[in-house]
C-alpha cells in the first residue's frame, strides 16, 4: 500500500469505528431519564458517554489524517445515512430494557476481544485509542453480562423479554466478523483488525453465557449485512434526525 | 521490615511522569497548577490525578499535556480551560493544552497521599489491583454491597456499607 492509500484507508477505517461507537452512544443515551431506575440511568448513561468519548477519539483522528479542515462534528452533524458505516446492530432502536442490555452485552463481547486486538495495531493513534477503551469495555462486559444472568435466570416476564430480545438481534450478530476488501488490507498491513478471527472466542463466550442463564442460542437461520457500505435499516434515519437536528436547522452553530 | 510488607511498585509511565516534573526547569509552572483540581472531585489535583503529564514552554508559549481519565469525561473540558485560567492569572496569557492518549491513564499512577485524600473526602480509593479489598471510607468496614458498577461520575461505582449504612463512591482502578 502507498504511503497515500495507507493513509485513506485509515481515514475510513477510523470513521467505520467512530460510527459504530457513536451509533451505539447514542442509543444508550436515548435511557437518559428513562432507566428503570435511578442508579441504571447512571449506569447507562455512564457507558453512553464511553463510546461518545470514543467516537470523538475516532473522528479526531480521522479529521486529521484528512487534514481538509474537517473535525470531529463534520463527521457526526453533517453525514447523512447512506455515508455512515456503522454495524446494523448498533442502530436498532433501544428497545425494552432487556433488549438493550441482550445487545450491549453481544456487542460488548465483540468489542472487548476486538478492541484488545487493535491495541496491537501498526498505527500507533488507533492502538492508543483501544488501549483505553480496553479498560472501559472490561466494566461495560462485566455489567452487561450481568444483566443478561439476572434477565434470562429471572421472572418467567424477564426470561421471555430476554429471549425475544436475542432472537430479535441475532441475525445482527454475523456482520460483527464480516471482511471487506478495506478492512482486509488493512488487517493484512497490520492496522486494522481481523474481525473474522475473533468469531470462535465470541461464540464459546456467548454461548457459555446464554447457557448459564438459561437462555436458548438462537438456531442463526437468517442475517443482515450492510452497514459498512452504507445500507442501513429504516431506524437510523429516524435517529439521525434527532442527533443531528441543531446542526442541520442552524449550520455551524457553536454550543 | 517484616514479612507482610510490601514493596510499592510505581508503573513505569508513572515513574516517568515524576521525572518529568522533577528535572523540569519550570517548577514554578508546576507548583501554580498544584492549586487546579479535579472539578468533579476537588480533593484532587490534577497532578494527583495523574491527569496532568507534562509542562513545556515553546518560545513565550506554555505547553501543558494532559491525558483524559475516561474517553467521554466531560470534565476534562473543564480541566483545559481551568488550567489555562490558573496560567492566564499568574501573566501567562500564552498558553496551549494538548491531549495526549498514550500511555492510557491509570488508577495504579495514583499516590498513597492522594488515595488517603479520596478517602478523607468519603471517596473510596482505587483497589491497587483487581483482588484489594474494599472498605467503606466512613467507618473502615469491608462488610459492603454493590450498588452500582457506575456512579455519579464515569470513574466512580456505587457502593453501600453494611455496617454503618453510609452510601458511598468508589473510585474504579482502571
Amino acid at each position: 500500500m502507498s504511503d497515500i492509500r495507507s493513509r485513506e484507508a485509515t481515514r475510513q477505517y477510523a470513521i467505520r469505528l467512530g460510527d459504530d461507537a457513536l451509533v451505539l452512544g447514542h442509543r444508550l443515551s436515548e435511557w437518559c431519564s428513562n432507566g428503570p431506575f435511578l442508579e441504571e440511568d447512571l449506569a447507562l448513561t455512564n457507558v453512553a458517554l464511553d463510546f461518545i468519548g470514543r467516537a470523538r477519539m475516532f473522528y479526531s483522528y480521522a479529521a486529521e489524517l484528512a487534514a481538509d479542515g474537517s473535525s470531529e462534528d463534520t463527521y457526526a452533524y453533517t453525514r447523512d445515512c447512506r455515508e455512515f458505516s456503522n454495524l446494523l446492530i448498533h442502530e436498532l432502536p433501544r428497545g425494552d430494557f432487556a433488549f438493550s442490555m441482550a445487545r450491549q452485552y453481544l456487542v460488548d463481547v465483540h468489542g472487548l476481544a476486538y478492541m484488545e486486538a487493535l491495541r496491537q495495531s501498526a498505527d500507533e493513534t488507533l492502538a492508543a485509542i483501544a488501549e483505553k477503551a480496553v479498560k472501559e469495555s472490561r466494566y461495560h462486559l462485566r455489567r452487561s453480562r450481568d444483566w443478561v444472568l439476572r434477565l434470562g435466570d429471572g421472572t418467567p416476564e424477564s426470561h421471555q423479554r430476554m429471549q425475544r430480545a436475542l432472537d430479535e438481534l441475532w441475525g445482527y450478530t454475523p456482520e460483527l466478523f464480516a471482511m471487506d476488501a478495506l478492512e482486509q488490507e488493512l488487517a493484512d498491513a497490520g492496522i486494522a483488525v481481523d474481525a473474522a478471527s475473533l468469531r470462535s472466542g465470541w461464540d464459546r463466550d456467548v454461548t457459555a453465557t446464554l447457557a448459564e442463564a438459561t437462555l436458548q442460542k438462537p438456531a442463526g437461520d437468517w442475517e443482515v449485512t450492510g452497514g459498512r457500505q452504507g445500507l442501513h435499516t429504516e431506524s437510523l434515519g429516524h435517529m439521525l434526525s434527532d442527533l443531528q437536528f441543531m446542526q442541520r436547522a442552524y449550520p455551524g452553530l457553536q454550543w | 521490615m517484616t514479612a507482610t510488607s510490601r514493596i510499592p511498585l510505581l508503573p513505569a509511565e508513572e515513574h516517568e511522569r515524576r521525572q518529568r516534573r522533577s528535572n523540569s526547569p519550570l517548577q514554578p509552572l508546576w507548583a501554580l497548577l498544584d492549586a487546579v483540581k479535579d472539578p468533579e472531585i476537588p480533593a484532587l489535583s490534577l497532578w494527583e490525578l495523574g491527569v496532568l503529564q507534562d509542562i513545556t514552554r515553546q518560545g513565550e508559549e506554555v505547553v501543558v499535556t494532559i491525558t483524559p481519565t475516561y474517553s467521554g469525561c466531560p470534565a476534562m473540558t473543564v480541566m483545559a480551560e481551568d488550567i489555562l485560567q490558573a496560567l492566564a492569572d499568574a501573566g501567562y496569557p500564552d498558553s496551549r493544552v494538548v491531549t495526549r492518549l498514550a500511555p492510557a491513564w491509570s488508577t495504579s499512577w495514583m499516590s498513597p497521599e492522594a488515595r488517603d485524600k479520596l478517602r478523607t473526602y468519603g471517596i473510596a480509593p482505587p483497589g491497587e489491583c483487581d483482588a484489594a479489598v474494599l472498605s467503606c471510607p466512613h467507618c473502615g468496614s469491608e462488610n459492603v454491597l454493590t450498588v452500582s458498577e457506575f456512579g455519579s461520575t464515569a470513574c466512580k461505582a456505587l457502593y453501600q456499607c453494611k455496617d454503618c449504612a453510609e452510601p458511598f463512591d468508589y473510585f474504579k482502578p482502571i
